[in-house]
């Protein structure tokens, strides 16, 4: 899983049908400093998540297909938690501004 | 998933027999601010998407769910037509 933040939300009225009622949010990847990392992606949402928020996103279809509660789902990724913070080991070094915790 | 536009299609006469009848696409990937991002791609179309489109694909073996039960050999797959998205940019720019 990696950890994303939710920055915007896309609209589709001609989508396949796995897709009828969810919701489809637009995630940056975030690194654990909070820079983003990669492209922006779209994730379908399964706990309710909002823009700004950082989130637990899965990125493998089997599990994003479950977290949609639908077989055979044609999605790759999905929001599946909202984070509250993340937590590093005191001895973990990764950044000058290696402020993990929120 | 991931935004794209749709700047092709491809035509091949010969080809695995699952992939009959299934329309093929060239896609750009895009940003979330709409620019061209990474290489092109070829994706099966499961919703009827045509050239100029902002569509969302998926990647990966999903991409051929949609016409379950048959088994078609592709990796990216068109799954929805974009009609419109919203970013916040204040978002896109990391925490201080």
């Amino acid at each position: 899983m990696q950890l994303a933040r939710v920055v915007g939300t896309v609209v589709a009225t001609q989508k396949h049908a796995a897709f009828d009622g969810a919701k489809l949010l637009l995630v940056q990847p975030v690194t654990l400093d909070d820079a983003p990392r990669g492209p922006v992606l779209i994730a379908v949402d399964s706990v309710g998540a909002g823009v700004h928020e950082k989130v637990l996103v899965v990125m493998e279809g089997r599990a994003a297909g479950e977290a949609l509660g639908r077989r055979l789902a044609p999605v790759d990724a999905a929001i599946v938690g909202i984070v509250d913070q993340v937590d590093l080991g005191k001895d973990e070094v990764r950044s000058s501004k290696s402020k993990v915790t929120k | 998933m991931q935004l794209a536009k749709v700047i092709g299609d491809v035509v091949a006469t010969f080809k695995n027999e699952y992939l009959t009848g299934i329309k093929l696409m060239v896609l750009q990937p895009l940003a979330a601010d709409g620019t061209p991002i990474g290489r092109t791609l070829v994706a099966v179309d499961a919703v009827g998407a045509g050239v100029g489109e902002i569509v969302f694909f998926v990647r990966g073996k999903e991409a051929s769910f949609p016409f379950h039960p048959t088994e078609v050999p592709a990796d990216a797959g068109i799954v929805g037509i974009v009609d419109h998205w919203d970013i916040e940019p204040e978002t896109l720019s990391p925490k201080s």
